[in-house]
């Protein structure tokens, strides 16, 4: 027992933190033990964020204390926290594009500093750590990757005791994950303790000594990830069990349903990708996973499977029939559906109720009377039944799209493209920022229709998702399409190697 | 200081009560204008929003014409309201209207002295497209080079200005009128004339068509799906895309939609009220449109009730001006006021001020 408070560097007691009548954090005490990387597990909305902001003095606790080395630890600033040696690297970088890696260092430091010493030990971290990193390149330059390295070091140039780690995953390739655990476990072997926030179940189960679950404000307790399944751990964390979706069992391989050439396509903005020698078929009751990091083309492709953009040196055949001359609605109608990664300003849109978000698509035109007037009982029975179907919570039908959860819009968002039984359904990001239940409807409801026939296209960021419902992968990495092969016949390690082909 | 939050819900209410207020204050600054202008306040704007109506003495002449100003108005501010939901902004309805009144007039007087029912018909659907086809200046321009349709449009009111005087003073000219500048008097010319329907009050077609398209207006917004696709595109053009639609289509039907009303407008006048096409023709409705567009919350029904009480200010600051000797220029400085209060009233409809104390 005196042994365990010797060794405790951080400890926070009852921490309340209310927002209007919301409780973000609900009497949260943890511990966090030297040289110990602690899981702070929970889903969207569990209060984790809240609990850190604290923790890094951007938010003030309602009640409750904190210690830090033993020492009462009342941080009214992040300079406050950093000052008594917490570090924290953020989900999304706060570092400036047009500077170069080493002058964002610079300009992160509390204390005056020489330059020449601070380059120095930049140089030393980076070397000692593995933190590999042009310190003369300009952010804007740098991949997702090695900004994430620049902003560890400017948290670890302070000689952090605590270093919160905020979702750092989210942006990285298998490969840049596993360079960043060696750093991490480094670190914690070396006296440093890691908080590290996520809800990747896995990774905690490889990282993680300790996973302090959060559910609703509240903690559920405390586990030892390596002595659990992540489906355990996923199910504490949603308070309910959770079923893994399978992937669509084809009897006999079907009709082809889709293929797409793509020569090349120029993007519109100087920052978009161009997309080059994509090459891809779809079969009936079949899922074909599109993984890769973020910004490697997906939107691009969304874009031209849509219709959305059209360009030359594309070639679509559905069922056989050329298609990329026509719009989204004209490939609605012959049996394709789609659901775009953005929910709000793209698939659905805030301002408008949930009625007239049906009517963004309606490829069968069965909320149009003659002369185009609007079958206001027709849509008001679609719509109810996709909420009732889909369990999407709302008010009513004639609620403001805004006034859903993400993870409510999005499942009335593929929802109504399921409605439509298309033959083709195409989607990107399915799940991202949906809670894991609702996520694993989502996945439950697309294996489904392709069950029943469906060809489906998957893109999505989450391995896990892809690897878990899809028949073959393929990966875009800088608008690339690698071959798709059988999910079954992939390697978990030669994945890393083809995401990270030329981006790593 | 303070700090400005948005509001999660935008009560009915309150949206609803902007216009009111808006009102309301535009009464009570209005008032101290008046008074600096060494008019009794009480009396002007008494003789503004009362008289019109009430009195004995104005009101059978006042409450025709509230609709006969009314009208222009509200047919022009519908068709500019189909464009502001879809984020397209035509502010050259003035323009518009200025080019349908001489589009239609020219075809009429070129006919003159002939008479046949097909005339008039004709020369209103003239009136139409001389409005719609000056509005397609902007939209092609936005359409094909994205130019913006803002300044194209405004500027082009100057121009249909210029082109005005110009028929005035030359190719419309009554060639019977001793060299004095404007047109011969449609009112004159019985196959052209947009007579009044109710003898001795002055009331038009004008008059008739503005009631009819404020249903046609709500029917097309609320219970068609071209109304969904235009309020879709205004609120997000990428979902629109999404949809299927093409921006640039609704953009183009939006404006020339707009420009086809306040010709409809235009012709309307030149034929009825206001009989010839004259220099001083065009007195601003196309830009008071605008006002009575946001008024009216870019709803049809709305925007009758606001056309309306703009029409008032026009009458009644018609009273004002020869009972009371208050400038013209103090009425529209009023008129203006009432956009200026609704857009602030507007701030705190959309949000909410919270304090942030010293501490």
């Amino acid at each position: 027992m005196n042994n365990k408070i010797e060794n405790t560097l951080f400890q926070c007691r009852a921490i309340n933190k209310e927002f209007g009548n919301v409780k973000a954090n609900d009497d949260i005490s943890i511990n966090v033990s030297k040289s110990q990387i602690h899981a702070l597990l929970g889903e969207n909305g569990a209060g984790k964020s809240t609990l850190v902001k604290i923790i890094y003095g951007l938010l003030q606790p309602d009640s409750g204390s904190m210690t830090f080395s033993n020492k009462d630890f009342t941080p009214k600033s992040p300079k406050d926290a950093r000052a008594l040696g917490v570090g924290m690297v953020f989900q999304h970088f706060s570092l400036f594009e047009p500077l170069t890696a080493f002058e964002n260092i610079l300009l992160g430091l509390d204390k005056e500093l020489g330059e020449n010493e601070l380059r120095d030990s930049v140089i030393t971290l980076s070397e000692s750590y593995g933190l590999e990193v042009n310190l003369s390149s300009f952010i804007g330059d740098l991949s997702a990757g090695e900004r994430q390295r620049v902003e560890i070091i400017r948290a670890l140039i302070q000689k952090p005791k605590l270093l919160i780690m905020d979702e750092p995953t989210s942006v990285l390739t298998p490969f840049e994950c596993e360079s960043l655990f060696k750093t991490l476990k480094k670190l914690a072997s070396e006296g440093t303790s890691i908080l590290y926030i996520s809800h990747k179940l896995k990774e905690i189960a490889d990282l993680c000594d300790t996973a302090s679950v959060l559910r609703k404000g509240a903690v559920v307790g405390e586990y030892d990830p390596k002595k659990m399944t992540a489906r355990e751990l996923g199910e504490i964390m949603v308070g309910q069990s959770l079923f893994e979706p399978k992937p669509p069992v084809a009897t006999n391989k079907g009709d082809r349903v889709l293929s797409v050439k793509i020569n090349e396509v120029k993007p519109d903005t100087q920052f978009g990708v161009t997309l080059k020698n994509i090459d891809l078929e779809v079969y009936q009751s079949e899922i074909l996973g599109i993984g890769g990091v973020a910004g490697n083309g997906q939107e691009e492709l969304m874009q031209i499977l849509t219709g959305e953009k059209k360009a030359q040196r594309v070639s679509i055949k559905y069922m056989n029939n050329n298609v990329e001359m026509l719009n989204p609605r004209e490939r609605r109608e012959i049996g394709l559906a789609f659901a775009p990664e953005e929910r709000l300003g793209h698939a659905a849109v805030g301002n408008l109720n949930l009625l007239e978000n049906s009517l963004i698509t309606d490829p069968k035109k069965r909320f149009q009377k003659k002369m185009g007037f609007i079958n206001f009982s027709e849509l008001n029975e679609f719509t109810n039944q996709i909420i009732e179907k889909f369990n999407v919570k709302t008010t009513s039908a004639s609620a403001l799209a805004s006034s859903l959860s993400g993870g409510n819009l999005q499942k009335f968002v593929v929802g109504r493209e399921i409605a439509q039984k298309p033959s083709l359904f195409i989607v990107n990001q399915p799940t991202w920022g949906v809670d894991a239940l609702s996520a694993a409807n989502i996945r439950q409801a697309i294996v489904e229709i392709a069950n029943t026939g469906a060809a489906i296209i998957l893109i999505s960021q989450d391995l896990d998702e892809i690897l878990e419902i899809s028949n073959k992968v393929a990966f875009l990495t800088n608008g690339n399409l690698s071959t798709p092969t059988n999910t079954a016949d992939i390697k978990t390690d030669e994945i890393g190697a083809i995401m990270g082909g030329i981006s790593a | 200081m303070f700090k400005l939050i948005p509001r999660e819900n935008v009560s009915p209410v309150l949206s609803l009560l902007g216009p009111l207020f808006s009102v309301g204050f535009t009464m009570l600054i209005g008032g101290v204008l008046f008074y600096f202008l060494g008019v009794d306040p009480f009396a002007a704007i008494k003789m503004i929003f009362w008289d019109p109506l009430m009195s004995e003495t104005f009101s059978t002449y006042s409450i025709p014409q509230i609709f006969i100003k009314g009208a222009p108005l509200i047919l022009i501010a519908l068709g500019l309201s189909v464009g502001f939901k879809a984020n397209v902004w035509n502010i050259g309805a003035e323009g518009q209207y200025i080019m349908g009144a001489i589009f239609g007039a020219s075809f009429a007087l070129s006919l003159y002295p002939l008479e046949s029912i097909f005339i008039f018909p004709t020369m209103v659907l003239m009136g139409i497209l001389g409005g719609s086809l000056w509005s397609m200046i902007p939209a092609l321009l936005k359409v094909k080079l994205n130019v913006n349709e803002i300044l194209v449009s405004l500027m082009l009111v100057y121009v249909a200005e210029q082109i005005l005087a110009l028929a005035s003073l030359g190719f419309l000219r009554n060639p019977d009128g001793a060299g004095f500048p404007g047109s011969r008097n449609l009112s004159q010319y019985s196959s052209a004339s947009n007579s009044e329907l109710i003898v001795g009050t002055g009331i038009h077609l004008g008059v008739l068509l503005s009631l009819l398209m404020v249903v046609f207006f709500y029917v097309l917004l609320f219970r068609h799906s071209l109304g969904f696709k235009i309020k879709l595109l205004g609120n997000s053009p990428k979902a629109s895309g999404f949809s299927g639609d093409n921006p640039n289509k609704l953009i183009f039907l939006c404006l020339t939609l707009s420009g086809s009303l306040a010709g409809l407008a235009g012709i309307m006048e030149v034929a009825g009220p206001a009989g010839q096409i004259n220099i001083d023709f065009n007195v601003g409705y196309g830009f008071t449109a605008i006002i009575v567009a946001f008024l009216g919350r870019l709803n049809p029904i709305g925007i009758f009730f606001a056309g309306i009480v703009m029409a008032l200010t026009y009458v009644g600051g018609e009273l004002t001006q020869f009972m009371l000797n208050l400038p013209a220029a103090a009425i529209q400085v009023f008129q203006g006021m009432l956009l200026f209060f609704l857009l602030s009233f507007d701030l705190f409809v959309h949000y909410k001020i919270k304090l942030k104390g010293n501490k």
